[in-house]
C-alpha cells in the first residue's frame, strides 16, 4: 500500500526553522501519519522533503520564501487531517502575543535607528541568508555573531577578510557561544565575571571551560567563540586571531584560553607565533593534537579541564573518584559514548584512546578510527553532527533526538557503560536531566548498562546545576564533576 | 584600550540585534541586555538573485549609492516649494503645440489606454475645439491625430487621467531654493470630472469656467503677494489630519485662509469673488493638485544624481505603473498597475473599477499620502487600511523603506516622528515592503467619474528592474 502524500504551499509566509521543526513534530505524532515537516521552500530544503518522500507538485514549485507544509499518510484521510491541523498551528497566536504584535524593524537600518547604539548583530536566520545579514551588519559598523551553520567556507573567508578590514569581529558561522561582558550569547552559561578570557572554535569546549573556571572559583571577562571552521586552512585563523588581540587589549582580561581542534600545521604556527608575541600568558588547548613546541609565556594542555585548571594556576590533575567504585559486567565489555557536544564527545575520546583503548567515533579525534556501520568496540558518537541534524533540532535544545540512540545502546548487550553528556545553560533545553530520567526509567532493566554522565552548566543557569545533578543521581545515573573524569569512570568500569 | 581594539565590543556594554530566533531575544531581555528584536524574514521574498545583488551593492561596497542617496534626501530636505502663480500651459510649458496631450503616467499611446484615460482624451480634444464631438475625437485619436506624452516629460503632473493641454491654465509651484518651476491643473472637485474620465458637457464647461474666470483671478491674487509658501503649510495640514493624497481638507482650507485676502483685493466683481470662494471651499480636494506641483518641483532637482537610488517619480497611466530613480535619469521602469483595495461609493463595486492611475503618487515619493498615514488615521479607516489604531503602523513600515525622515514634516500623534522621505528602490526589493499609495477609485468605463477610494501597492517588480538597471550603472553586474 502506497502512501498518501499532499502539500500545502503558504506564499511568503516565513517562520523560524525551530518553531516550524516543532510543529512539525507535533503533526507527524498524529494517528496513521508516516511523516511531515514544514519548512521555507529553499533548495536544501527542497532536497530535503524530496528525499523524506514529502513533496508533491505544489511543493516543489515553491519558493525560498514560501513556506511548504509536507504530510505523508496511509490514509487520505489522516493526510488531510494533519494537514488542517498543520495550518491550525500556524494560525495559533504565540505565547505572548500581546507584545509580538509591538512593531518590530524589518531591516537592520531601522533596527539601527531604534538602537543607534547597538554593538552586536546576533545572527540566527537560515544559512542560505546569514552572511548577507553579516555583511551588512559590520559594513553598518556592528559585530557580528552567526549562530546558523550551511554557510559555504568560501563565503565565510570573504566575510572574515572583509570584517578585519573594517576592524570588526564576526564570531561564526556556526558559533553556538559567546560570553561577551558577562552577558551569555545563545548557548552558553551564567558564570561569574572575572580575569579569564576565552577563544574557543567550539561551542561546547567554551561552556565546559567556563563552566569549570566557574565551578573552580575563577570567573570569565569574556568568551569569544569563532566558528567552527575559522582555524581551518581556508580562513587561517582570521576571527580568531582579531579576538586573541581583543583580549589582550581588555583591561578586564589577565589570561587567556584558546580551544579548538587541532589546526593545520601552518594555522598553528601562525598562531602560536602571534602567542609568542602577547603579554598575556595563554593556555593551548588544541583538543587531540600532539604535544608541539610552545613559545614562551604558553602553555599547551590536552584536555578542556585541563584548560580550566591551567587557567586557574591550578594543579594539572587532581583525578576525583565515584563515592563507590562502578563495575560493568563482565561479559559487557564496551563503552558507548552519546554526546550532544562535539567537543565534549572529543575530550571523551582522547581519556579512552591515551589508556590505549580501541575506540571509533563519527567525529574521530586523530588517532581514532572512524566508526563504519558496525561497531564492536568503544564507540564515542557525537550526535550532534550534521549527519544527525539535518532538517532536526540539535540534541541540546531537543534532548529526545537522542532517545533513540540511548535504546540501541541500552539493547546491546556488549555495552557495559554508556557515556553522557548533559548541557545546560541559555539555548539549551529547559530540563534535559528530567527528560533523561524519564526516558531511563521507562527503558531500563536490571543488569544493563551502567550510565555515567556529567552535567555541563552552573547553578546560575535557568536549570540549576545541582538540581540537574540531584536528577540524575536519584535515577541511578553516576554523575561525574567534570567530562573528562566522566570518561575516567567509564574506563575503571570496564577494567577487570 | 580604544573602540579600536575591541571592535566597540568588549570595552562597551554589549546591546544586541537579533536576527532569527525569537528565543535569543527573549532570553537576552529576561537578562536585562537591551535587545531589538527583528522582524525577519528572507530578503527580496527569498529570490537568491536579488538577495546577493543587494549585499553587494550595500554599505561600504556601495558608499557611492549611500552618498548619492544623502545627497538625494538633503535636496528633498532643502526644497522650498512656494505656489506663485496660475499660467495657461502655453506659457508655462513652451514646447507644448497644438493636439498634443500629455497624459498620466508613462508613456501610454492610445491603443493601450484605459476607459477613462480614452474618455478623457476625447473630452479635452472636444474641450480645445480640436474635434467637433467626443465620437469623432476618438476616431482622430485612433488616427494617430494627437501626440501623447506624459506629463513628467514637461515638468509637469496631473491627478489620475493627467490631461494637460495648450489651452488650460496651470498653477506653478516654484522651488525658490534650486529656482526650478512645476506645473499642474486645477483641481475640478469631486463628482463627475475630467481627472476621473468624465466627458460631458457639464465637465467640459467646468473647464472653461477654469480657463477663463477662475485660473486667471487666482493667478492674479498670486502675483499680488508673495505666493503661497507650502512646506510650512503642509506641515501645519499633517497636524491637522490631512496626509495630502486622501485627504486635503485642512491644507485646501489654510490655503483659502492665505489666498481670500488677495483674491478679494484683485477682484473685479463680487459676484465673481464670491464664487471662486465657493469654488475653493466646497472642495476638500483643492489642495491635491498643489500638493502634487509641490512634489513635483521638490523631486526635480534630485533627478540624475549618479549612483543613487532614491526613487524620483513614481505614476501610473490606468494600464502600467513606472518609476523613475535618480541615478537613472529619466528612464521608466514598468510593470503593470494593480487594482485598488479600498471602499465604495453605494452602488458600485470592485466590478467597476478601474486598475490605478494618475500622477499623484508624487504626493507618495516625497513622503506624504500613504508614508503619512499615521497623521491621518481617519483616511486609514476610509481607504480599508485598517483601523485608524493602525495608521501610525503604515508609516513605520514605509520608513523602512525610506532614506531617512523629514524633521519638518512631523506627526504628533507619533512623538512627532518626521514623514518617511526618500524611497530607496534597494530597501524596497529587500524587505519586499511595497509602497502603499492611497488613491481615488475611477470607473472603468469612460465618463462616469470617482466610485470609491482605497489603497493600492506598487508593483514590486518596477523596483526590480530599477535595482539591476542601478547596479549595471555602477558596475555591480
Amino acid at each position: 500500500m502506497s502512501d498518501f502524500v499532499i502539500n500545502d504551499v503558504r506564499k511568503g509566509f516565513y517562520l523560524d526553522s525551530v518553531a516550524l521543526m516543532r510543529m512539525s513534530r507535533l503533526v507527524a505524532g498524529m494517528a496513521d501519519v508516516t511523516e511531515a515537516a514544514m519548512m521555507m521552500g529553499t533548495p536544501a530544503n527542497l532536497a530535503i522533503m524530496s528525499d523524506a518522500g514529502l513533496l508533491a507538485e505544489a511543493g516543489a514549485a515553491a519558493g525560498g520564501g514560501d513556506l511548504i507544509i509536507g504530510v505523508r499518510a496511509t490514509t487520505n484521510e489522516a493526510a488531510e487531517a494533519a494537514l488542517a491541523e498543520a495550518n491550525a498551528q500556524l494560525q495559533q497566536p504565540t505565547a505572548g502575543g500581546g507584545e509580538n504584535h509591538a512593531w518590530q524593524p524589518r531591516t537592520l537600518q531601522t533596527a539601527l535607528k531604534t538602537m543607534p547604539d547597538a554593538n552586536l548583530a546576533l545572527i540566527s536566520v537560515p544559512g542560505d541568508f546569514a552572511v548577507a545579514e553579516a555583511r551588512k551588519a559590520i559594513r553598518l559598523g556592528l559585530n557580528a555573531m552567526i549562530f546558523s551553520d550551511n554557510v559555504s567556507v568560501a563565503e565565510e573567508l570573504q566575510l572574515k577578510l572583509e570584517a578585519r578590514e573594517l576592524g570588526r569581529l564576526v564570531m561564526g558561522p556556526d558559533c553556538g557561544t559567546s560570553i561577551i561582558g558577562g552577558i551569555p550569547l545563545a548557548f552558553a552559561n551564567v558564570v561569574p565575571r572575572g580575569e579569564i578570557g576565552i577563544v574557543g572554535a567550539s561551542g561546547t569546549g567554551i561552556q565546559e571551560i567556563s563552566c569549570l573556571i566557574g565551578q573552580y572559583g575563577g570567573g570569565i571577562s569574556h568568551a569569544i567563540g569563532v566558528g567552527g571552521r575559522d582555524l581551518n586552512s581556508e580562513v587561517g585563523g582570521i576571527s580568531t586571531l582579531m579576538a586573541l588581540q581583543a583580549l589582550e587589549a581588555d583591561a578586564m582580561t589577565s589570561r587567556i584560553v584558546l580551544v579548538s581542534k587541532p589546526p593545520p600545521k601552518h594555522v598553528a604556527e601562525k598562531v602560536l607565533k602571534h602567542l609568542a608575541a602577547s603579554k598575556k600568558p595563554t593556555i593551548v588547548c588544541f583538543i587531540g593534537a600532539d604535544q608541539m613546541t610552545m613559545p614562551a609565556n604558553t602553555t599547551q594542555v590536552f584536555s578542556l579541564k585541563a584548560a580550566a585548571r591551567a587557567a586557574l594556576n591550578m594543579a594539572a590533575d587532581d583525578r576525583v573518584e565515584p563515592s563507590a567504585p562502578i563495575k560493568a559486567s563482565a561479559d559487557r565489555p564496551n563503552i558507548r559514548g552519546l554526546f550532544s557536544g562535539g567537543t565534549l564527545c572529543a575530550e571523551a575520546q582522547i581519556v579512552l584512546h591515551s589508556s590505549a583503548l580501541a575506540v571509533q567515533s563519527n567525529a574521530p579525534v586523530p588517532g581514532v578510527t572512524r566508526a563504519g556501520e558496525t561497531c564492536s568496540s568503544h564507540l564515542m558518537l557525537d550526535l550532534g553532527d550534521d549527519q544527525y541534524t539535518r532538517g532536526k533540532p540539535h540534541p541540546m535544545i531537543e534532548p529526545t533526538v537522542r532517545d533513540d540512540a540511548i535504546a540501541a545502546a541500552l539493547a546491546d548487550d556488549k555495552v557495559g557503560v554508556i557515556l553522557i553528556d548533559v548541557v545546560i545553560g541559555y539555548g539549551a533545553h529547559a530540563d534535559p536531566a528530567g527528560h533523561l530520567v524519564e526516558f531511563l526509567q521507562k527503558h531500563r532493566r536490571a543488569n544493563g548498562p551502567e550510565i555515567i554522565a556529567s552535567v555541563t552548566g552552573t547553578d546560575g543557569d535557568p536549570q540549576n546545576r545541582s538540581a540537574q545533578v540531584r536528577k540524575l543521581m536519584s535515577a541511578a545515573v553516576h554523575v561525574a564533576p567534570t567530562n573528562a573524569d566522566a570518561a575516567h569512570w567509564a574506563l575503571s568500569a570496564i577494567q577487570p | 584600550m580604544n573602540d579600536e581594539e575591541s571592535n566597540g565590543l568588549l570595552n562597551r556594554p554589549v546591546k544586541v540585534i537579533n536576527i532569527g530566533l525569537k528565543g535569543f531575544s527573549e532570553e537576552l531581555d529576561r537578562q536585562g541586555v537591551d535587545v531589538t528584536q527583528m522582524d525577519w524574514s528572507p530578503p527580496a521574498g527569498g529570490n537568491l538573485k536579488f538577495a546577493d545583488l543587494l549585499s553587494r551593492l550595500h554599505a561600504s561596497m556601495a558608499v557611492g549609492i549611500d552618498q548619492a542617496n544623502a545627497e538625494a534626501l538633503r535636496r528633498m530636505l532643502a526644497a522650498d516649494p512656494v505656489l506663485v502663480d496660475v499660467i495657461p500651459a502655453s506659457e508655462a510649458i513652451p514646447g507644448l503645440r497644438d493636439k498634443m496631450i500629455l497624459h498620466a503616467g508613462p508613456p501610454i499611446d492610445w491603443d493601450r489606454m484605459c476607459g477613462p484615460m480614452r474618455g478623457a482624451v476625447t473630452g479635452i480634444a472636444v474641450f480645445e475645439g480640436w474635434a467637433a464631438d467626443l465620437d469623432s475625437a476618438a476616431t482622430m485619436a485612433a488616427n494617430g491625430a494627437f501626440e501623447f506624452h506624459p506629463n513628467h516629460k514637461f515638468d509637469a503632473v496631473g491627478p489620475m487621467t493627467g490631461m494637460t493641454t495648450v489651452g488650460q491654465p496651470l498653477m506653478v509651484v516654484e522651488n525658490r531654493t534650486t529656482g526650478n518651476r512645476s506645473y499642474c491643473t486645477i483641481n475640478e472637485g469631486l463628482g463627475k470630472v475630467m481627472r476621473f474620465g468624465g466627458n460631458d458637457d457639464e465637465v467640459l464647461q467646468r473647464l472653461r469656467w477654469l480657463r477663463d474666470n477662475f485660473g486667471p483671478a487666482l493667478g492674479r491674487a498670486l502675483r499680488h503677494g508673495e505666493g503661497v509658501p507650502l512646506k510650512a503649510l503642509v506641515a501645519r495640514g499633517l497636524t491637522m489630519g490631512d496626509e495630502m493624497h486622501q485627504r486635503n481638507v485642512a491644507c485646501s482650507s489654510l490655503t483659502l485662509r492665505a489666498l481670500a485676502p488677495a483674491l478679494a483685493e484683485t477682484a473685479t466683481d463680487n459676484a465673481a469673488l464670491a464664487k471662486a470662494l465657493a469654488f475653493i471651499g466646497g472642495n476638500d480636494q483643492f489642495f491635491l493638485n498643489i500638493a502634487m506641483a509641490m512634489g513635483k518641483a521638490i523631486m526635480d532637482p534630485v533627478r540624475d544624481i549618479e549612483s543613487s537610488s532614491v526613487v524620483t517619480a513614481m505614476s501610473r497611466n490606468g494600464t502600467d505603473f513606472g518609476i523613475r530613480v535618480s541615478g537613472t535619469g529619466d528612464r521608466w521602469f514598468t510593470a503593470p498597475v494593480e487594482m485598488p483595495e479600498g471602499m465604495y461609493f453605494p452602488g458600485y463595486s470592485e466590478a467597476d473599477a478601474n486598475p490605478d492611475m494618475g500622477d499623484s503618487t508624487i504626493v507618495e515619493t516625497i513622503g506624504l499620502g500613504g508614508f503619512a498615514m499615521g497623521a491621518s488615521p481617519a483616511v486609514a479607516g476610509f481607504v480599508g487600511a485598517g483601523t485608524a489604531s493602525e495608521a501610525g503602523k503604515i508609516t513605520r513600515t514605509m520608513s523602512q523603506i525610506t532614506v531617512g525622515e523629514n524633521p519638518e514634516w512631523t506627526i504628533p500623534s507619533m512623538d512627532y516622528l518626521g514623514t518617511a522621505t526618500g524611497i530607496d528602490v534597494r530597501l524596497v526589493v529587500e524587505t519586499g515592503l511595497a509602497p502603499l499609495i492611497n488613491t481615488g477609485i475611477a470607473h472603468k468605463e469612460p465618463g462616469i467619474g470617482q466610485v470609491g477610494a482605497g489603497v493600492v501597492r506598487a508593483p514590486i517588480a518596477c523596483f526590480e528592474e530599477a535595482l539591476e538597471a542601478l547596479a549595471e550603472s555602477v558596475g555591480v553586474a
